[in-house]
């Protein structure tokens, strides 16, 4: 599939939102009000625009942009449009929980149901994104039971990057907080290594479902003979993008070296507090490399009309 | 509404015989020249008659050769492409507007382009690259079935199909109702083993492709010799003939299975 940079930044930077969003519900929620309304405001308002950054990246990739509204009407069978709706639906309880937490307003009593109610949005909304791409059985990468936890897992380690240089910034990383936040970035990490390192060795032993003989019915002999046009159409540059898959073996290789350095720079960032600014651009670089190679090797089914014998 | 009807109550679709295919593009000619003054709003082309030539075409004639199991000779086999008409479409069912849909009075799948943002999702669903997006207007496309020909009493009768099957010079294409099973196209498909492309995707598609017939008998094993023995007169001069031709090509090759002297006879 064709790597559309509008989408990549989309999922890498709103996954990275919600991630941060969610577990600052989670803070909240174990641990009451905010240690400074500061730390609060600007923790929730970098989550908040790196969520509608995303969003709005996520519009240039439509063809018509000002209908974007028309969106949220099919809840009923579009996870596109429930992704919208529970993207739209988590804004408000965002900012309300911000101004809860953060103490602005005065009501302790509700920052732990807000707080969890927050952090459950942003996992519906990106579990929705994640099914846009599940749902999918014409792609068999990403019809497959690694998709969903993927997406959820590398929200919420980009998030916790993010909230490690946050607290670095307003000196909670420094204290004891800050070796638990530490060890969960640990965790986190650790288990996207696994995680991905187990769906590119599925992906690499896969046999191939499809064949050119299922798509045509005209049996195991048939080959492709010429092809409908002179030039590429439309199906042959969005779902047959061949140069984006040439080199990434290399590109896996990078991005699982990217999360190493992000791995060991936390095991040691307890007693070297600013390596949080050496585990965050490693985190937000793997997840950008990824999700690239996440539609790069996506092979589509339609392609087999179009000369590919197997997917 | 992009929850698809319980049932249709016709199964409009077309049935395509790929036996009679000669791979024309008269179809896929005859398709762009009428959806791109028809109701679904102009049909793009960019750069036309440059080095790089795009647009949406919502017909495309493949070619495929298929080697049979025991011979040594393939077939080529034109294999028109385009939108199937599923009865289960996840094209729509993914469709977060509305703008795609599914009528439940005959079945055709449409994309209104009012509605319609461009998001491309649709074309991703599609495991027979159907549907293709249209840069100039943002906007995705599709076959229709001709929707604006087929109910349109001000044409004649004759025209009151979808161009494609208008426009065969062959007899490939045929046009109708597969949901009732006195139908033409339902005898036809019942006729000649009518199958679905794809049938492992589950889109249960309307439009049924007619398989290439039986080939008699095989050419597969090199040259036929043209001269069978009869012993007659007429034989053996032509083969006194062409002993002496063949004798005074110092150089031609000693072989049994070389028949080229006969076929220049």
């Amino acid at each position: 599939m064709n790597p559309a940079y509008s989408v990549i930044f989309f999922t890498v930077s709103s996954g990275a939102g919600y991630g941060l969003l969610a577990l600052l519900g989670l803070v909240g929620n174990a641990h009451g009000r905010a240690s400074s309304p500061g730390f609060a405001i600007t923790a929730i308002a970098v989550a908040l625009v790196l969520i509608t950054a995303g969003l709005l990246s996520s519009t240039a990739h439509l063809g018509r942009p000002e209908r974007a509204w028309r969106a949220f009407s099919q809840w009923r069978s579009s996870w596109l449009s429930r992704e919208g709706i529970a993207a739209v639906v988590t804004y408000p309880i965002a900012l309300v929980y911000g101004l809860v937490w953060s103490g602005m307003i005065e009501a302790p009593q509700w920052i732990g149901p807000l707080g969890l109610i927050t952090a459950l949005m942003c996992a519906i909304t990106v579990f929705c994104t994640a099914m846009i791409y599940r749902q999918l059985t014409t792609i068999p990468a990403w019809a497959n039971r690694f998709t969903v936890p993927v997406y959820l897992l590398i929200g919420l380690v980009t998030g916790s990057g993010l909230l490690n240089v946050i607290s670095f910034i307003f000196g909670r990383f420094q204290t004891d907080a800050g070796k638990f936040m530490a060890f969960l970035t640990l965790m986190l990490i650790f288990g996207i290594i696994v995680l991905k390192w187990l769906y590119w060795r599925w992906l690499r032993r896969r046999k191939p479902q499809y064949s050119m003989a299922q798509a045509t019915g005209l049996g195991e002999g048939v080959r492709q003979w010429e092809v409908p046009h002179t030039a590429a159409n439309f199906i042959m540059k969005e779902m047959g993008h061949q140069i984006a898959r040439a080199h990434a073996r290399r590109l896996q290789q990078l991005c699982m070296l990217l999360l190493d350095v992000a791995f060991f720079a936390c095991l040691f960032s307890p007693k070297y507090s600013w390596l949080v600014f050496v585990i965050a651009p490693s985190l937000l670089a793997a997840a950008w490399l990824e999700r690239w190679l996440f539609f790069a090797q996506a092979e589509h089914v339609s392609q087999l009309f179009y000369g590919k014998e197997k997917i | 509404m992009t929850s698809l009807p319980a049932t249709t109550h016709k199964k409009l679709g077309l049935v395509i015989d790929l036996d009679t295919c000669v791979g024309c593009q008269a179809c896929a000619t005859s398709c762009k020249e009428w959806n791109a003054q028809g109701d679904g709003g102009p049909l793009s082309d960019t750069n036309p008659q440059g080095a790089d030539i795009s647009g949406p075409w919502l017909n495309r004639i493949h070619g495929y050769e298929v080697r049979e199991e025991g011979r040594a000779d393939s077939r080529m086999v034109n294999f028109p492409r385009s939108c199937l008409h599923c009865e289960e479409p996840a094209c729509v069912t993914v469709c977060p507007t509305g703008a795609s849909y599914k009528r439940a009075e005959d079945g055709i799948v449409l994309v209104n382009p009012e509605t319609c943002i461009g998001c491309k999702l649709c074309s991703w669903a599609c495991p027979y690259g159907a549907r293709e997006y249209d840069y100039t207007q943002g906007v995705m496309k599709k076959c229709t079935l001709c929707v604006d020909r087929i109910y349109n009493t001000n044409l004649e009768p004759e025209d009151q199909i979808p161009a494609c099957v208008r426009a065969c010079p062959t007899g490939a294409r045929h046009f109708g109702d597969l949901g009732d099973e006195t139908s033409a196209v339902s005898q036809l498909v019942k006729e000649r083993g009518g199958f679905d492309l794809f049938p492992q995707m589950g889109y249960k598609p309307t439009n049924k492709y007619l398989p290439p017939r039986a080939r008699k008998e095989s050419y597969a094993s090199g040259v036929e010799p043209l001269l069978k023995g009869d012993g007659s007169v007429m034989e053996k001069l032509f083969l006194w003939a062409d002993k002496l031709l063949t004798a005074s090509k110092a150089t031609a090759p000693v072989n049994p299975q070389d028949n080229s002297s006969k076929l220049e006879g």
